[in-house]
């Protein structure tokens, strides 16, 4: 369906995306996960035709996009980061005016846009004009302009950025609704907890390199450890994590304002060794409980800084 | 065709849709219009002119000068004022008057031995604001005559005029070297003279002749305005309405390219490049509804200009569309150039808004190009706004044809597409990453 071969494209000595290869197949939902800057907006502008890759290619149900008329680019739906609308004009405005860029008027026009309306839930404020919409009815409005003609690649470029949780939540709904349609959604995103929500595959993305391209499941895979004790201690004066390490069942520790991390591969066979040993050691605490890893995590190992920091 | 419609449709209403700007781009240039027009003639060109300032120290206090601040100040150009050389001086460097002319002391017995005899020319002092050179010219010329007529009245009529023929009729009596001939002539002439001043004293006296006037202007000029036809006024407005449209349609094409450049950085531009639009297309558009737009502004001003202050358009109406359509695509092509070449929004605005002004200037939108220097009204051809405003101006007040029309039509499309292949050319495309 989409493929994206070995792409790479530079801004003079910066090299922003770095032979970057993945597919995605009708009905999947792939998440581009970096942190900013790591290349995930270069990579959908590649994909939507908006930039010429400097080697590699792009191809759409294997054809590549040569031009800027070409019929292929009828298959994607650009949702960009940035807000794509016009604040003087309503919403209907707005959509009758995206859908005659594809040619699209008349009956068919009308019934596109009152179905993309109804799918965001914006149907009673078709006739507002855009600039009194709140900043989540925007982003939806954003999501219904891509959808008209009925593409079938969905290229969503951190969508919710700036939206309250409701509104957030909104969009996934509608984004799940997509895909039940069997459209395939490209999506860019810092948050993990998206990608975790709605992605089939995760491409994790860093400096422009595919650093891991993966299920959520085969991710986890990749980690050293699958669950995480988290012990609140009493007193953290001279107590050294790295002296836990020397226990067999514990494949990490880390400190940090009273909270004891520690990573082991059985939770059930670890969890009773380290209580006991902080007991022996003097270390008293008073409250343990344990995490499942997520893509912060995994992030975390592959290039040993937080995906928020970077 | 659909998605190129759509384009042009939606950027006229995202004009007209923001009323407040609307009214702000046809209300400003009508202000300013009206303004300049009132200044520079209004309907008829007879709207009273401000008189010229002029002090006059006169430090001689003969019948001269006497008869010399007279003349000045029957002129109907000048305000004349006494003044003090110190007052005078302090008067023209601080603005409040345009120019302090002084009398000498002597000046009229030199300048009447001068009249005569050739000998050494008094000086007149002028003080003058160099801020105000056109009317210094003005203002030496009024003189000139002011004082030809002083003069020659005293010479002739006055006390100093006969003292002096009755003492040159002496120096020929008593000339022992002069010939007969010549001593014979001069002593008629001078002679003749006396008994022409006598008899005016006894006309005078008796009530029964005016004296006479002295040397005068021996012309008189009959002004006659060439406009589209006989008893057709000058109108100002038809100039000042040309010129502030003209100025103001510049800044909408500006507006234009700055909206564009800020387009550019924005997830619309992502949009519009993601739908299969040619290049040509976007760019096309933009400038089909920007001229769209230019071209309902001129009219508008023109019909506000017809129906105010009687502004007709006295030439070839066709030809007026014309120049009002070359000129409004030529506008948008400038609005596309400017996005093209700019980088950044704050410094394109600023580099753009200096461009505009510069067209207007040269153009002659603020001032008359004729007061320009001759290299400058040379150069001002290569001016798109210069072909505009002489098109503008030959189909309303100066009547002229079609034909008229033609080059100012051709010279405006070819700088269409010379900013239009820049534009093309130049226009990054690029969305950054």
């Amino acid at each position: 369906m989409l493929e994206v071969k070995g792409v790479t494209k530079s801004y003079g000595k910066l090299i922003a995306v770095a032979s970057v290869s993945f597919r995605a197949d009708y009905g999947q939902t792939i998440g581009l996960l970096g942190p900013n800057g790591a290349g995930k907006t270069t990579t959908v502008s590649l994909i939507a035709g908006l930039l010429s890759p400097d080697s590699g290619e792009v191809l759409i149900e294997g054809r590549q996009v040569k031009s800027d008329t070409d019929p292929a680019k009828l298959k994607i739906g650009l949702v960009p980061q940035d807000m794509a609308l016009y604040d003087k004009l309503s919403a209907r405005d707005n959509l009758n005016f995206f859908a005659a860029l594809y040619s699209l008027v008349g009956a068919k026009a009308r019934q596109a846009i009152t179905e993309a309306l109804s799918l965001v839930g914006l149907s009673d404020r078709a006739g507002d004009k855009v600039g009194t919409f709140s900043g989540g009815m925007k982003r939806r409005l954003n999501l219904a302009a891509a959808l008209l003609h009925d593409p079938q690649i969905l290229l969503l470029d951190e969508p919710t950025v700036g939206v309250d949780p409701q509104s957030r939540n909104a969009i996934f709904e509608n984004l799940e609704a997509l895909k039940k349609r069997g459209k395939t959604l490209i999506y860019t995103t810092h948050y993990m907890e998206e990608a975790e929500r709605l992605c089939d595959r995760i491409v994790i993305i860093d400096h422009g390199k595919v650093i891991a391209d993966d299920t959520l499941q085969g991710l986890h895979k990749m980690l050293p450890v699958t669950n995480v004790i988290v012990i609140e201690l009493d007193h953290t004066d001279g107590f050294k994590p790295e002296q836990m390490l020397a226990l067999s069942e514990v494949k990490s520790a880390a400190l940090g304002q009273g909270t004891l991390r520690v990573g082991v591969h059985d939770l059930c066979r670890g969890a009773p060794g380290i209580l006991r040993w902080l007991a022996e050691e003097g270390h008293s605490y008073h409250h343990v409980s344990s995490e499942q890893p997520n893509l912060e995590t995994v992030f975390l190992t592959l290039t040993g800084r937080s995906l928020r920091d970077s | 065709m659909i998605p190129f419609l759509a384009l042009v449709r939606k950027d006229l209403k995202l004009f007209f849709n923001d009323r407040r700007a609307v009214i702000v781009s046809i209300l400003v240039p009508i202000v300013l219009a009206s303004f300049f027009g009132y200044l520079f003639g209004g309907q008829g060109g007879n709207a009273e002119t401000s008189k010229v300032p002029v002090l006059v120290i006169d430090q001689d206090g003969s019948d001269i000068s006497r008869g010399l601040i007279t003349q000045l100040g029957s002129d109907k150009n000048l305000d004349v004022k006494p003044s003090t050389l110190e007052a005078g001086r302090e008067a023209v460097r601080k603005g409040k008057a345009t120019a302090a002319i002084v009398i000498p002391k002597d000046f009229g017995t030199d300048a009447g031995h001068a009249l005569f005899t050739g000998a050494t020319k008094p000086e007149l002092g002028v003080l003058y604001d160099p801020s105000h050179n056109v009317e210094l010219g003005m203002v030496k010329g009024i003189l000139s005559g002011a004082v030809m007529q002083a003069v020659s009245k005293e010479m002739f009529t006055g006390k100093s005029g006969r003292e002096m023929v009755n003492e040159s009729l002496a120096q020929v009596e008593n000339s022992s070297q002069m010939p007969a001939e010549n001593r014979k002539a001069l002593r008629d002439l001078l002679g003749g003279v006396k008994e022409f001043n006598e008899q005016q004293d006894r006309e005078g006296a008796s009530g029964q002749g005016e004296l006479s006037g002295g040397l005068s202007m021996p012309y008189q000029t009959r002004e006659q305005a060439i406009t589209s036809g006989q008893n057709v006024e000058y109108n100002g407005y038809a100039h000042s309405f040309g010129g502030m449209g003209i100025q103001f349609i510049l800044f909408m094409g500006l507006d234009v390219g700055i909206a564009l450049l800020m387009l550019r950085q924005s997830g619309l531009w992502q949009r519009l490049r993601a739908a299969p639009l040619s290049r040509t297309m976007l760019l096309g558009s933009r400038a089909v509804s920007a001229s769209l737009i230019a071209g309902f502004l001129l009219l508008v001003l023109f019909g506000f200009a017809r129906v105010v202050f009687g502004v007709h358009i006295r030439g070839s109406f066709a030809g007026f569309l014309g120049v009002c359509a070359a000129f409004s695509l030529m506008t948008a092509a400038f609005g596309l150039m400017v996005a093209a070449l700019g980088e950044t929004v704050e410094a394109t605005r600023g580099y753009s808004i200096m461009a505009t002004l510069i067209m207007v200037m040269l153009g002659g939108a603020w001032v008359p190009t004729f007061i320009f220097p001759k290299w400058l009204q040379k150069l001002t051809v290569i001016i798109p706004t210069r072909w505009a405003m002489d098109g503008l101006d030959g189909m309303t007040w100066r009547g002229l044809g079609f034909s008229s029309a033609l080059a100012p039509i051709a010279v405006l499309l070819l700088f269409t597409l010379l900013f239009g292949l820049i534009a093309v050319m130049r226009f990054r495309w690029r969305t950054e990453g």
